[in-house]
């Protein structure tokens, strides 16, 4: 496709300070864009989450980021340890987060159902032991 | 009520004061918890929160609220700082309990 912009973002594993430095990129440049607020709001909610949810969980990752007139696509790619149970894990208030993690704010167990809440479509691929892989649409 | 004319009541110490001050605050939104605040924190509305950490400032800039309000005399840790200045991120704060602190902002809006 002509028009789509092509972003790659490689995530650190277990470093809070840098968490959300990707997100924070991708918003900076939809807004450029011109992309409508509400649009740039659910992207960098739904990303951030995913990115928190890398350095948390994951051992860190990819995140593949793909910008068209009509919609954004977000692929998060991490080789952590997979979800074991992905309806447990959807649901609000469920955790695994340890607890110095939880001593920084996260670990509420709002981060999958942010992420479902905020976008238009959301899949998640997981293999225990191999990795996971989410894929999220935010449509303009 | 814009960023600008909260920060001119001098009920808070300004810790950043940002680089969009002109922007209106249209509510206040209180939470500790990070993914509740990122999920329910209204956009343009002034967040208080005891979270002084670079993870406050990172959902601040992406849930696009107006401000953030560090109450009860806790502190911005020096990473929360400069990302705030990095971010433009108006970041004020207070000695004032969470539930006081807001009360103040919602009675100007």
């Amino acid at each position: 496709m002509a028009d789509a912009i092509r972003l790659t973002y490689e995530i650190s594993p277990d470093d809070f300070t840098r968490a959300g430095e990707a997100s924070s990129d991708v918003k900076s440049k939809l807004k450029r864009l011109g992309v409508p607020p509400e649009a740039i709001r659910k992207v960098s909610i739904a990303m951030y989450e995913g990115e928190i949810n890398m350095v948390i969980h994951a051992d860190g990752g990819r995140i593949t980021v793909e910008i068209t007139p009509e919609k954004i696509l977000m692929i998060l790619a991490d080789k952590g340890p997979g979800i074991p149970d992905i309806e447990q894990a959807m649901q609000a208030g469920w955790s695994t987060a340890p607890d110095e993690v939880r001593s920084l704010g996260f670990g509420a167990g709002m981060g999958l159902p942010n992420m479902k809440k905020y976008t238009d479509e959301m899949k998640i691929d997981t293999v225990i032991g191999v990795g996971t892989t989410i894929t999220m649409v935010v449509n303009i | 009520m814009t960023v600008q004319q909260l920060i001119d009541k001098q009920l808070f110490h300004v810790v950043n004061a940002g680089d969009d001050t002109d922007r209106a605050v249209t509510g206040v939104f209180c939470c500790d918890l990070l993914s509740i605040a990122m999920g329910k924190a209204p956009a343009d509305s002034a967040w208080v929160t005891v979270m002084g950490n670079v993870n406050t400032i990172a959902v601040a800039t992406l849930a696009d609220v107006a401000c953030v309000i560090i109450a009860e005399g806790a502190a911005l840790d020096e990473v929360g700082r400069t990302r705030a200045k990095e971010q433009g991120v108006t970041v004020l704060s207070t000695d004032e309990p969470i539930f006081g602190a807001a009360l103040r902002i919602h009675e100007l809006l």
